[in-house]
């Protein structure tokens, strides 16, 4: 027990990235779950994390307010982005959002209660391991039974066939939305509980960088279920600390596990435990994330 | 009437797909439209299912004006249709399938799918299973729909249609590809709807099989509409036959 204590302690700061990671990742797995290419989730999670943090230092406001604020706001502004973007498909999509991103990344840089490049510093850290890990159970628990109702069966339906989806009465425009609204909600919630995990934010975390990671995670852990994102989340936030011992090559690794995943393992790590399942879904043509 | 359109126009750049067309079923019935490739047929069934904005001219469906509702509210308004060449959700089950084609007609089950070991939505999916007992793919239910044989797709692709209990069903070319069994079995299938109470409006290029089902057909080419009657007038009418033959020789 002891043993156990003391491995959670000495490794609590990659127990709760491991943890807003897993978040991060979910947030993504909901609009690629019904096709949709999207990058905008790492700017929610700054949207939520500095208006939370700024919160709690210039309001005062108690951690779950701020925190709930926080999400929130990344919520309400995913609104009318959403409205806007879903008129555009593919790469488009792709392209547009992460130009909202920019948007944001450069728009934390200017404003001045946002500490601007210098960072924020002084935010309370009151995020406990035990906030991440209900928060990510709870939303794990949501999605994937949200993915089995009717919701979940217009999203594939949407994902393997956008006409054919619409001509069964599904909007699919709304169903789009709501998928991308849910991940900002939850990009927010991680955004809102990593600030108060340390003491200081810098805007850079939030970039094209940090996207490209979430999305990562997505997609070579797999769409099937939610347990892809979850394991994508676990494998590249873990593989740093294993291999810490190659120092400088440890890049390369990671590369090369990235690369082996998606030649042998297309669909994502979780098709492993869905070997034939996946073979019958290629055959037949469906759609490629899921 | 359950449908009528007046003028329906649509147009691709220069070139007019469909060109102010007059069209009225009436309930109860299997309505034919023919013509040759390219003569529009399919844009006009498009427009009709909210899938295309038309240029010009009115749809009413059930007396209502329905000219720019999309594709999603007209199966709410009791319409439904299959593709040319199939457009079933390949990477999902049979039943799935089915099940989506009663998307409008389920009630949300994300409340009560929330509460853990819930049994939820066995109505519907009793539904489907009956469905899909009366086009004879029960035994198929929980293979993925691509992997059916194509006959099989195209009678799943007419179940799933059905599933959202339309007025009209619109089928575009339903016996593409089925062998001569299979097209018996489907035109005794729509004169059981019809006898149901379904109106179809069928898009074939089997010529005997629109002789044979239908109770009036219209004919396109170029867009326009040319001619229109029972099976009979229309094998009579001469711009048909040159429609479909060419000119004869001066």
């Amino acid at each position: 027990m002891d043993d156990l204590t003391d491995l959670i302690l000495t490794y609590s700061t990659t127990i709760g990235v491991l943890g807003i990671n897993g978040l991060l990742a979910l947030s993504v797995w909901l609009t690629l779950y019904c096709g949709q290419l999207t990058l905008g989730n790492a700017a929610f999670m700054g949207i939520a994390a500095y208006s939370s943090a700024i919160l709690s230092i210039r309001a005062d406001l108690p951690f779950p307010l701020a925190l709930l604020a926080g999400t929130l706001l990344a919520g309400l502004v995913s609104l009318p982005l959403g409205a806007t973007v879903f008129r555009l498909r593919g790469v488009y999509l792709a392209i547009a959002t992460l130009a909202f991103g920019e948007v944001i990344r450069v728009a934390i840089l200017a404003i001045p209660a946002t500490g601007k490049g210098q960072g924020l510093v002084g935010i309370p850290a009151k995020t406990e391991l035990w906030h991440i890990y209900l928060a990510l159970a709870v939303s794990a628990y949501l999605l994937a039974r949200l993915r089995l109702s009717t919701i979940g069966r217009a999203w594939s339906a949407i994902r393997e066939d956008e006409v054919a989806a619409a001509s069964q009465g599904i909007a699919v425009r709304r169903y789009k939305l709501l998928a991308f609204v849910l991940g900002a909600l939850i990009a927010g919630l991680a955004g809102g509980l990593s600030a108060h995990l340390n003491f200081a934010l810098q805007p850079d975390e939030f970039g094209f960088a940090r996207a490209v990671q979430i999305l990562v995670f997505a997609v070579v852990g797999g769409i099937p279920n939610v347990l892809g994102p979850l394991l994508g989340a676990l494998l590249f936030t873990g593989l740093p600390e294993i291999l810490r011992g190659l120092q400088e090559y440890r890049d390369i690794f990671q590369g090369a596990v990235l690369v082996i995943v998606i030649v042998y393992l297309p669909r994502g790590l979780v098709t492993l435990f869905q070997l034939r399942r996946t073979r019958r879904l290629q055959r037949v043509g469906a759609s490629d994330v899921a | 009437m359950l449908l009528e359109t007046a003028g329906l126009t649509k147009r691709f750049g220069g070139v007019t797909a469909v060109d102010g067309v007059d069209l009225s079923v009436a309930p109860g019935q299997i309505f034919g439209l023919i013509g040759p490739n390219g003569a529009g047929k399919t844009t006009l069934i498009n427009l009709l299912s909210g899938h295309f904005k038309a240029d010009a001219g009115v749809v009413r469906l059930g007396g209502d004006d329905v000219t720019t509702l999309a594709a999603h509210l007209l199966t709410r308004r009791g319409l439904a249709r299959t593709f040319q060449g199939v457009r079933l959700f390949k990477g999902l089950t049979v039943l799935d399938n089915v099940l989506l084609g009663r998307h409008v007609r389920m009630r949300s089950d994300v409340l009560a799918r929330l509460v853990p070991f819930r049994a939820v939505g066995t109505t519907d999916r009793g539904t489907a299973l009956a469905l899909l007992d009366r086009i004879g793919l029960r035994a198929r239910a929980s293979a993925l729909a691509g992997e059916l044989a194509y006959g099989d797709q195209r009678r799943l692709e007419i179940a799933r249609a059905l599933a959202s209990e339309p007025r009209l069903l619109i089928l575009d070319e339903p016996a593409a590809g089925m062998n001569p069994t299979e097209s018996v079995g489907l035109r005794a299938l729509m004169t059981e709807l019809v006898a149901d109470g379904l109106t179809i409006i069928l898009i074939e290029h089997d010529v005997r099989l629109v002789m044979d089902a239908c109770a009036r057909v219209a004919v396109l080419n170029f867009g326009r509409k040319i001619a229109e009657g029972t099976p009979a007038e229309i094998q009579a009418d001469p711009l048909v036959r040159e429609a479909y033959l060419g000119a004869a020789d001066a």
